[in-house]
């Protein structure tokens, strides 16, 4: 209809930059050795794969034998749950939340089949964990807390800090899945106290299909795959090496630019927020200051929210919901009714998430579209009588 | 996702909106996805003569609501009771199998009025 393109969407994902293209374009073309091979093909490729490693160890604080390439954030959340357990013993205690993404959760739910036992902690309105709950979960047989950096769908940033420190002072591992954080915010394991860490390459204009885990030095997991010896027998597989190279390059270029992007993301939130909050009957979803810059997430009421996705698409909008019919299932997202919102509010939720490539004029072309669509919509809605 | 059929009914919706005086009203909603359905129906001699519909769902629900009120003008009361879900996606040209579910308000809301009508109306 309209020859406009927003892209809204970069929760789900991002564009792969130029510079991150040009970075992996020679691993493609000739440098296409294996990484593990004795000749000079082999020995071009390793070094150039170690260089990237040693790029994302400092990007994370850590150091370059404790990051292991993965194909994503789901793989490294099973890696480090499943590894975990199954090197603790045949049960044991889990903790976790119930906001956590499903990489996490389904594999949770997997290990409580297996015999584990697995606490999903609740969270407040604004979608925090509180880290005294973390604390009192745990029980002697605990051996690992498991909390996301911060929340996809809402954008709400955990007290990591804090749940890093319990963890340390209780001797139990921490794992946190900062797949939405990594290249938006500074990370750093240490000062963290984080033990193993999810992240994904596609989420910071990096290559999709590869990921990695930091995993300190001195924890023992056992490994979910059998075969060669590459990524320390963690993770075996001949290497993804045009994607690593494009990891370490978009991490590089997107933890440099936190800064800026950072002021610049959340002045752009903060100003799509109080736009969308002019319109009546819309809540905002997720903490107002504890949030990821450029997550936006709110419920306008009486109406559905794919049907408010695909009136977006039509002006060439693209954002996500967490209502039931956006996903196939039946039910409202987890997350959303984890901080108490009735069905309706949930299926009634929209997320846009800014990325580098937003400007203010698109926070402009949204507002413009958006009050229209909601009340088109809402003139069809039994529940929209009043308006 | 949607094929134009559809696209174009979410996009222009027919007889949206409340009835004055209606002779009839029929109500649904899925229990579980949320949406529901309201319908107004205008009835003379037996013969549906104008319907309206509110309904409160995605792309999918709008379109099979806005469908079924251009199926059923100008239908007796005993053929518009033969009208299904099913008959209402096909009229549609379709719709992905995750969205099925989401269509079978539009007949139901339909067939609940129709039944309001005739204990009303005792025929």
């Amino acid at each position: 209809m309209e020859s406009r393109q927003v892209y809204m969407d970069h929760g789900a994902t991002t564009p792969v930059r130029e510079e991150v293209l040009e970075a992996m374009l020679p691993f493609y073309k000739e440098l296409y050795g294996n990484p593990s091979s004795v000749h000079a093909k082999g020995r071009e490729v390793r070094s150039a794969f170690e260089e990237a490693r040693e790029i994302v160890a400092r990007s994370l604080g850590a150091s370059a034998e404790e990051i292991y390439f993965t194909s994503g954030g789901t793989e490294s959340n099973n890696i480090s749950l499943r590894g975990t357990a199954k090197k603790h013993g045949p049960s044991g205690h889990i903790i976790t939340s119930g906001v956590e993404h499903h990489a996490v959760l389904d594999v949770c739910h997997d290990l409580e089949k297996d015999g584990y036992r697995v606490t999903y902690l609740p969270v407040d309105g604004d979608g925090l964990i509180d880290p005294q709950a973390v604390e009192a979960a745990i029980t002697p047989d605990t051996f690992i807390i498991s909390i996301m950096a911060a929340n996809n769908e809402i954008g709400t940033i955990q007290p990591i800090k804090e749940i890093g420190r319990i963890a340390d002072q209780h001797n139990l591992l921490f794992h946190t899945d900062a797949v939405q954080v990594v290249g938006q915010l500074p990370v750093d394991v240490n000062e963290m106290k984080i033990d193993l860490l999810s992240l994904s390459a596609h989420k910071f204009n990096g290559p999709k299909g590869v990921g990695a885990l930091y995993k300190r030095k001195g924890v023992k997991l056992n490994p979910l795959y059998s075969g060669g010896g590459q990524e320390g027998k963690l993770r075996p597989g001949t290497e993804n090496v045009p994607g690593v190279v494009g990891l370490a390059r978009a991490l590089e270029l997107s933890v440099e630019e936190i800064p800026e992007k950072k002021e610049k993301l959340e002045l752009l939130r903060d100003k799509l927020i109080k736009g969308l909050l002019e319109i009546d009957d819309v809540i905002l979803n997720g903490h107002r200051e504890k949030r990821l810059p450029g997550n936006i997430n709110v419920s306008f009421k009486y109406i559905e929210g794919e049907s408010i996705l695909l009136s977006l698409d039509m002006h060439g909008i693209a954002a996500s919901s967490g209502s039931a019919c956006s996903s196939g299932s039946l039910e409202p997202s987890h997350v959303l009714s984890a901080i108490g919102l009735d069905h309706h509010a949930a299926h009634g939720s929209i997320r846009f998430t800014l990325g580098r490539g937003n400007r203010e004029d698109d926070i402009d072309y949204v507002l413009s579209k958006i009050p229209a669509v909601v009340e088109n919509l809402r003139r069809i809605s039994p529940m929209g009588k009043s308006k | 996702m949607y094929n134009e059929k559809v696209v174009d009914h979410f996009n222009s919706p027919r007889n949206v909106g409340e009835m004055d005086a209606p002779d009839a009203v029929g109500e649904t909603g899925s229990f579980k996805c949320g949406d529901t359905m309201t319908l107004y129906l205008k009835v003379t001699d037996g013969i549906i003569e104008d319907v309206r519909f509110q309904t409160y769902g995605c792309g999918a629900a709008i379109a099979s609501s806005s469908m079924l009120t251009e199926m059923v003008k100008g239908k007796t009361l005993d053929e518009a009771m033969e009208i299904t879900n099913k008959d209402v996606a096909d009229q549609l040209g379709g719709l992905p199998p995750l969205k099925l579910h989401c269509s079978n308000l539009a007949a139901d809301a339909l067939h609940n009025a129709i039944e309001n009508y005739r204990k009303q109306h005792g025929s």
